[in-house]
């Protein structure tokens, strides 16, 4: 691998496994805190009961998010100081700010776990609401950096030199709201599909022996299902509003996502398949006429720019398209999926869900992480060659430093060994507290 | 003050407060693995009373020495991300163990490896320092090349400095020493007599190995980093007044009180302040470098707008951070009477 391959590759492996904890650490809180409003409001122990496991599998995941983001925040001046130096002149305001929301989000969370007993009920709801605003603000404050990546503003280059520099422009760079709003509802949605992933999985395994288990994870699927099923539908219709910014201002972005080769107006929406460059079209694909320029810009008659107007070292790598897709279609999937749960369960008053449903439903937390993972890839890829869009380029930010190669198969094998510690931590923990141990002292 | 002296403040502070926490932090998890078998004395549980809500807390600061250090000096951060890669790397991979398994083997009490779980995250955490703590002689100058036009650590000059293992071995020494004093407090004021006997002893054996090492680091500065030891020794009746106050330190722990030997709350303010001036006599003798010599505070500062935003940002955002700080230390450090025979939710 060459140098900046490698650089990359090490620098999207972090993020690839920091972005599941860390999506996983504001979908989750709101859960809890779901919970305990819940629990306050109806004063069904279950909820309570939830909110306290829920808790404890939130901070094994902490285990591994706060680590990966540590690592996350130090690489990016250890193998993009040329990024960085721009960014600590131009747009150090998020990352500052989002010291204050870690630092809510750490101390709050330690008074909420550790310091449960000790502190009023209402002091524990606070506590929630103040963990779940940090992580949500860390979630929007670091996104905020990467639309800037995108959309860069708040600053010129003059012969080569930073000048007219205005932070808070930069900070209100022109993605910023669609784009980290796209982050936060999208980790809501994941937050609410994991959990009801989770809750389905268990009540196959209660279904028949246990109808108490069973009823317990029941709640937990329902709220799950209403939550991401609101957020996802949330994410999609940002998720337009974020394809018309791309549109805008990144328009071989979204021709790679597309795979559209020639300049057009009606230009079609390509669904899956496979961008072929020779042939210059996108293979095995189903086609939506006129879609990508209604969608783009609300009109047929929207003109989009095809691949072949901009130059060819300004190309994405066109595999895009696909994680494009990727996303797109698990996004429609798991919205389908959660509005099925809820009428099936609500309006049509059925008691339980067919065993095939269950399935569907403990495939969605596994299907919103891919997404995540989709959607980040695409876009940071989707960037490519720039690191800072038509500024800089990623082979000009990277460091001059040698030797990466070990280093990039030390962090490979120091995320396995976590990934895996973690997944045996959690299951270890919740084989030996088992519900069954915690619900009776629960009945009343 | 001029902006640039300001930043460089504000960054020191930041270095202070994660140098102190941090030594601490990681020291805890050392004697809560070296005192694993012991559960007569509950000394492994104190350390892990401290540990388990504040290891996050301290974590933040690590990320906000960062933060600050390319936000107000980029051009120093270029020079030491480019430098720093290596070391800098180990340095995370040890942190991201350290805390991954740290939290996990608070999370598989009963399960047969547990032991396995703390040993690797007590040692890697007691690493952590001896590599951090080597980025103050590689700023002191004389281990960077430039070659080709890029500037380059030269690895095989830092492994073999006396000087880099001077701050080794007193970044070592100084969190076992720190951490056990402080630990020797805190089960003091939560009657924990056994676990106090067992930290006082570890205090008053590792304090004196710390001293040790600040004074092996004065010897071998002299002839690595002649510029900054010269500096030092403007300051010498601050040096004397930290020796001074370690002195002070000492004699509260021998001193008898009502209940158990010494006064440990007594030392542990005094040990805080003599970190405190070596630190600021250090801090301000490697002025105006932050890397010697090619990196100053004036040819590395940012922006002097973007600068003011930011300064605005951070009196704003710890004016507002305070209570809750406040309420934290309050809950975990003061009334942790109430709290010591507690199960965590
Ligand atoms: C649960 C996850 C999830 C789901 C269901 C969706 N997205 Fe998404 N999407 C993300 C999670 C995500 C993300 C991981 O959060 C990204 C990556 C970068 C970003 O800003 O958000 C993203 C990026 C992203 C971008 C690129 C923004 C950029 O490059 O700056 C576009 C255009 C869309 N999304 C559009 C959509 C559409 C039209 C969806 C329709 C259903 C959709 N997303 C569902
Ligand atoms: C919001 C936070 C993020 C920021 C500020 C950010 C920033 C960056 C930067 C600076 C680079 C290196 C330069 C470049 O290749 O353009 C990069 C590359 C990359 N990032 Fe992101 N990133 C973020 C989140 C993520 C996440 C969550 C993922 C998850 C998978 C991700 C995946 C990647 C990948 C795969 C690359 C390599 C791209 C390539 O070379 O093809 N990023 N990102
Ligand atoms: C380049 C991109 C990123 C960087 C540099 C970064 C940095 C960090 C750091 C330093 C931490 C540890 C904080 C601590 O010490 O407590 C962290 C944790 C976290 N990050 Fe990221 N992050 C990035 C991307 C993201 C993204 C895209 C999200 C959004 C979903 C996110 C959400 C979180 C959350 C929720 C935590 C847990 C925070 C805590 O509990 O303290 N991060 N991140």
């Amino acid at each position: 691998m060459d140098h900046l391959v490698t650089a990359r590759s090490m620098f999207g492996l972090n993020m690839g496994v920091h972005i599941i904890f860390a999506t996983l650490g504001v979908g989750i809180p709101l859960m809890i805190l779901l919970a305990e409003i819940l629990y306050y409001k109806t004063k069904d122990k279950d909820y309570e009961l939830m909110a306290q496991r829920w808790t404890k599998g939130a901070a094994v995941l902490l285990g591994v998010a706060i680590p990966t983001g540590t690592i996350a925040g130090v690489q990016l001046a250890l193998l993009w100081p040329g990024f960085m130096e721009i960014v600590g002149k131009v747009m150090a305001l998020p990352f500052q700010i989002e010291i204050y929301a870690f630092f809510i989000e750490a101390l709050f969370l330690s008074i909420y776990v550790y310091a449960a007993d000790r502190i009023s009920r209402k002091m524990r709801i606070i506590s929630l609401v103040l963990v779940a605003i940090g992580a949500l603000a860390s979630a929007v404050l670091i996104t905020n950096v990467h639309a800037f990546e995108g959309t860069p503003a708040g600053f010129r280059i003059l012969n080569g030199e930073i000048v007219s520099v205005d932070p808070w422009a930069a900070f209100f760079n022109p993605s910023f709201f669609v784009t980290s709003g796209h982050v936060a509802v999208s980790a809501y949605t994941t937050g609410g599909f994991v959990i009801a992933s989770v809750a389905a999985f268990k009540m196959l395994r209660a279904r028949k022996h246990n109808p108490r288990e069973y009823k317990f994870h029941h709640k937990a699927l329902m709220m799950g299902l209403v939550i991401g099923g609101i957020f996802s539908f949330v994410t999609a219709l940002n998720g337009h509003e974020s394809m018309q910014k791309v549109y805008e201002y990144q328009p071989e972005k979204l021709a790679a996502a597309e795979g559209l080769f020639e300049t057009q107006d009606h230009a079609p929406l390509a669904l899956g398949g496979f961008t072929d460059e020779k042939e210059q079209r996108v293979k095995y694909g189903i086609e939506f006429p006129w879609m990508l320029s209604f969608l783009s810009g609300n009109s047929f008659n929207t003109v989009i720019t095809g691949l072949n107007d901009f130059p060819r070292d300004y190309w994405p790598p066109l595999f895009v398209h696909t994680l494009f897709n990727g996303m797109v279609i698990i996004g429609s999937i798991l919205i389908l999926v959660a509005l099925v749960g809820i009428v099936w369960y609500k309006f049509l008053k059925k008691k339980s869900f067919p065993k095939i449903f269950m399935w569907v439903f403990v495939a969605t937390g596994p299907l919103a992480i891919m997404a995540i993972e989709f959607g980040w890839i695409f876009a940071c890829t989707g960037r490519q060659p720039w690191v800072i869009y038509r500024i800089m380029r990623t082979s000009e930010a990277v460091t001059t430093s040698a030797n990466l190669h070990i280093l990039f198969f030390l962090f490979l094998l120091v995320y396995i060994v976590l990934v895996a510690a973690v997944a045996l931590v959690l299951v270890f923990y919740f084989r030996r507290n088992p519900l069954s141990k915690e619900l009776p002292a629960q009945a009343d | 003050m001029g902006d640039s002296l300001l930043a460089i403040t504000v960054i020191w502070g930041f270095i202070f407060i994660y140098a102190v926490m941090g030594t601490m932090d990681f020291g805890a998890g050392f004697w809560s693995m070296v005192y694993i078998n012991r559960t007569k004395t509950n000394a492994t549980d104190v350390a892990n009373r401290y540990l388990s809500p504040t290891w996050e807390v301290t974590n933040v600061f690590i990320v906000a020495i960062v933060v600050a250090l390319f936000s107000f000096f980029p051009r120093a951060t270029f020079t030491l991300g480019t430098v720093l890669l290596v070391p800098g790397s180990i340095i995370l991979l040890l942190l991201s163990i350290r805390s991954g398994f740290l939290v996990f083997s608070h999370y598989a009490s009963s399960f047969k490896y547990r032991r396995a779980l703390v040993y690797i995250s007590g040692i890697s955490g007691v690493l952590i320092p001896a590599f951090l703590i080597a980025v103050l002689p590689v700023s002191q100058g004389g281990f960077i090349d430039i070659i080709d036009g890029t500037q380059r650590l030269n690895l095989a000059r830092v492994f073999s400095s006396p000087h880099v293992y001077s701050f080794i071995g007193f970044a070592i020494t100084s969190s076992l020493f720190l951490s056990s004093l402080l630990l020797a407090d805190y089960s003091k004021s939560s009657d924990e007599m056994e676990a106090y006997a067992v930290y006082r002893r570890d205090a008053l054996i590792t304090g004196p190995l710390s001293l040790l090492m600040a004074i092996f680091i004065m010897i071998t500065m002299q002839s690595e980093a002649s510029w900054l030891y010269d500096k030092m020794m403007q300051f010498k009746p601050l040096l004397y007044g930290s020796v001074g106050l370690f002195v002070v330190a000492g004699i509260a722990l021998l001193l008898p009180s009502q209940k158990g030997k010494g006064m440990p709350r007594l030392a542990v303010v005094s040990i805080v302040l003599q970190y405190f001036l070596a630190s600021y006599v250090y801090g301000r003798s490697h002025l105006p470098y932050v890397v010697y010599p090619n990196v100053t505070i004036e040819n590395g500062f940012t922006h002097p707008d973007a600068f003011h935003s930011l300064f605005i940002v951070y009196i704003v955002g710890f004016a507002i951070l305070f209570p809750g700080f406040f309420y934290f230390w309050r809950l975990f450090m003061k009334d942790n009477k109430e709290y010591s025979k507690k199960k965590p939710y």
